[in-house]
């Protein structure tokens, strides 16, 4: 579904990504670990089209199409979704007005027709339910005056709405208590199938406990420097990322 | 004034006298102002004497002012000798019904999106067409008759009801209220005229729709609302206009007059005027002078607008503040764009005891656009526990264009109460990011956000205004970012 190949990637001219090689098939979910400014974000904002990230070198695959020379909007048309790790507030316009503008956009892009009110609104009761928001959270301003678990919840909410093929949740455990987490990957876990594909960038290893995932890629200094299963993951949280890039330093020197 | 003005005076003098008669389909005075042209306009009325008298001082007063240079827009002199002050299709005989109006003019109208016929038919509201400054059909006036309401071109009220017209005209905006007001009260061509008897609430919106159709014409449409005790009327003013290459003026009065006890106007406007080119070239000039009276008790007067047209726009719909407990609200809209400038705003006088005001103001700044808000509150000494709440949002698209505020506020009671709030924000690159991630285009994501900027205006408009709106809106910033 997704080939990653040798990314680079800099923002103002700094170079983020340093060679990048990843590949995601569908029913998969990979799992990007890395300490602070490694580029977990960056690959997350670069997969999704952030204009101000540029790719300098390399190409990204997506179902055998070229990602990098499609438009963010394309992309996300085409089933990418990236749940922020800071969502955006949109005074004054309504969480489910907005969502039924996008889902919109995304039919119209597959040739399908626009969803109406009652059948989109039956669609929203059912997503609801799966990710445990609270229906007030509907017809208030996108992320206005949510809480941080709010905005997250949200994010996948919006993303049990799309039903994207791809989805990326850029820390998404960030700011979530336990319970708030448990819910948010369970309605992760529910929109898991076998078509579809999940990247979870992240941290700390907890939420892995709740999204268990095949591959866990470990970023440093902007490459893949160790991949692995999902003990992978425990023995980073034992080890610290210290460990990696000791490791790394000496897989270079040798 | 200088010798050419007295040459074209001369010439219009001469002219008058020979009582132009003349072949031409939109017959038009000569380019200029005059005394001759004000005697020429209310001739071709056949307005009475009084009427004429009013025109006429009211154009010596302009004669003595000059053209204010306070407002926070730049524009080259405009040369009042280089104006056609009046031009009308060729009336030929009273109309009766649409089926008597040239078709060639209905078509016109069906060109801009207004078929009468339709209008009439479907959407139950009435229409009083314009154009070019002649009202050519009025429509649903015979089911408003019964009610006892009025609802007629300007020129028709005069004949048909001078007593109100006389009694009301320039009680609100005087004769020599302003520059633009002056100009107007002598040349004016026509309007609409609006009178909601005690007791009627009035069952549909009123509608009219203004357009410039010949080129160089300035368009000096008059308006007068009355509403006696106990009534209510929402009146709606559209405005579009054809591609121009030269500026025209427009200077247009409104006077809302809520008379009786708790009486209550609502009047929307959606402003489209051309507002020039890419590069500023063209566009209207639209220096309008609206204000409202609340004589009433209990009364209410309600402005809003959404003003996304003309080149420079100048203009303060304003509530007197005069009964007790009276209300006047203003909700408004400006987008600016290209090379658009606006300085407009509102103010409200509270006069009377315990009367509230609440002005709500949305800038949007795009391109090279220049918008300003300017404000006043005034509360005097009698007016006790009156309150104002003011809020001015500025939203900017881009960093080439501008946004200001010039609040003013003067309170000589002490047991009244007044906030003013104020933002300026930028639309967000990550907004629009955000927008993108979910699939919608740049343009479709500035709409979204742009109109959730303006919510709080756009329901105060009636529904299918509100929808027109925004999807003007959007016409307006089309490629503004991106």
């Amino acid at each position: 579904m997704l080939e990653i190949k040798d990314l680079h990637a800099s923002v103002n001219g700094n170079e983020i990504l340093n060679g990048i090689n990843l590949k995601v098939h569908a029913g998969e979910v990979h799992a990007i670990m890395g300490p602070n400014g490694s580029g977990k974000s960056t690959l997350a904002q670069v997969l999704a089209g952030r204009e101000t990230y540029e790719a300098t070198q390399g190409e990204v695959l997506y179902d055998g199409k070229d990602l990098l020379s499609m438009s963010p909007e394309d992309r996300a048309r085409e089933g990418i979704f990236l749940a922020f790790q800071y969502p955006v507030e949109i005074p004054g316009v309504s969480n489910i007005y907005f969502l039924k503008a996008a889902l919109n956009a995304v039919r119209r892009h597959k040739g399908l027709e626009e969803v109406d009110a009652v059948d989109f609104l039956q669609l929203v009761k059912q997503r609801t339910k799966l990710v445990e928001i609270d229906e007030s959270l509907l017809n208030r301003p996108v992320n206005e005056g949510f809480s941080g678990g709010e905005k997250k919840r949200n994010e996948i909410f919006h993303m049990a709405v799309l039903e994207p093929k791809l989805a990326i949740l850029d820390e998404t455990d960030s700011g979530l208590d336990i319970d708030a987490l448990r819910i948010v990957a369970d309605g992760v876990n529910k929109l898991r199938n076998k078509d579809n594909a999940v990247i979870v960038v992240t941290h700390y290893q907890r939420l892995l406990n709740y999204i268990v995932p095949d591959f866990v890629h470990v970023l440093v200094d902007g490459r893949i420097v160790k991949s692995g299963g999902k003990e992978l993951a425990f023995e980073l949280e034992e080890k610290g990322y210290e460990w990696v890039k000791e490791a790394d330093r000496a897989a270079i020197q040798a | 004034m200088n010798t050419e003005t007295n040459t074209i005076e001369q010439l219009a003098n001469s002219e008058y006298k020979w009582g132009f008669v003349t072949d031409i389909e939109a017959d038009a005075a000569p380019k200029g102002l005059s005394e001759g042209i004000v005697r020429f306009i209310s001739a071709k009325k056949n307005e009475p004497e009084w009427l004429l008298e009013w025109r006429l001082k009211a154009y010596r007063h302009w004669l003595t002012m000059t053209e204010p240079r306070w407002p926070n827009v730049k524009y080259s002199v405009i040369d009042y000798q280089d104006i056609i002050y009046y031009s009308a299709p060729k009336p030929k005989k009273e109309l009766k019904s649409l089926d008597e109006v040239d078709p060639e003019l209905l078509r016109t109208y069906e060109k801009l999106g207004i078929s009468l016929q339709e209008q009439e038919r479907l959407s139950g509201v009435a229409v009083d067409a314009v154009f070019d400054s002649v009202s050519v059909a009025t429509t649903f006036r015979e089911k408003l008759m019964e009610l006892g309401i009025i609802f007629c071109s300007f020129s028709e009220a005069v004949h048909n009801h001078p007593d109100l017209v006389r009694k009301y005209l320039g009680s609100v905006v005087p004769a020599n209220d302003n520059f633009f007001a002056a100009l107007n009260s002598a040349v004016f061509s026509d309007g609409s005229f609006c009178y909601i008897p005690k007791g009627v609430r009035c069952p549909m919106e009123l509608s009219t729709y203004f357009r410039i159709n010949a080129a160089d014409t300035g368009q000096f449409e008059r308006t007068l609302i009355v509403a006696e005790e106990n009534s209510y009327v929402s009146y709606l003013e559209g405005c579009t206009a054809p591609m121009r290459d030269k500026n025209q003026l427009h200077a247009a009065v409104v006077e809302l007059i809520a008379v009786g006890d708790n009486s209550q106007i609502k009047y929307s406007t959606v402003q489209n005027w051309y507002p020039g080119d890419k590069e500023g070239r063209g566009g209207i000039y639209n220096f309008v002078t609206k204000r409202g009276k609340c004589a009433g008790k209990d009364s209410k007067i309600s402005w809003t607008q959404v003003e996304t047209g003309s080149a420079i726009t100048w203009k303060y719909p304003s509530v007197l503040l005069q009964g007790d407990n009276s209300v006047g609200e203003f909700y408004s809209v400006a987008v600016v764009n290209n090379y658009q400038q606006a300085d407009t705003g509102s103010k409200m006088i509270h006069i009377g005891k315990n009367t509230r005001s609440t002005i709500v103001s949305k800038g949007i700044s795009a391109g090279r656009g220049q918008n300003s808000y300017r404000g006043l509150v005034e509360v005097k000494k009698g007016a006790s526990r009156s309150r104002n709440f003011s809020q001015c949002d500025s939203l900017l698209l881009g960093d080439k264009c501008g946004a200001h505020t010039f609040p003013y506020i003067e309170v000589k009671n002490t047991s009244s109460k007044v906030e003013h709030e104020a933002s300026t924000s930028k639309i967000g690159e990550d907004q629009i990011f955000y927008c993108k991630q979910r699939g919608l285009s740049t343009e479709d994501a500035v709409n979204l956000i742009v109109n959730g900027f303006c919510k709080e205006v756009f329901r105060e408009l009636p529904m299918e205004f509100a929808v027109e709106a925004q999807k003007l809106l959007g016409v307006s910033l089309e490629g503004s970012v991106g």
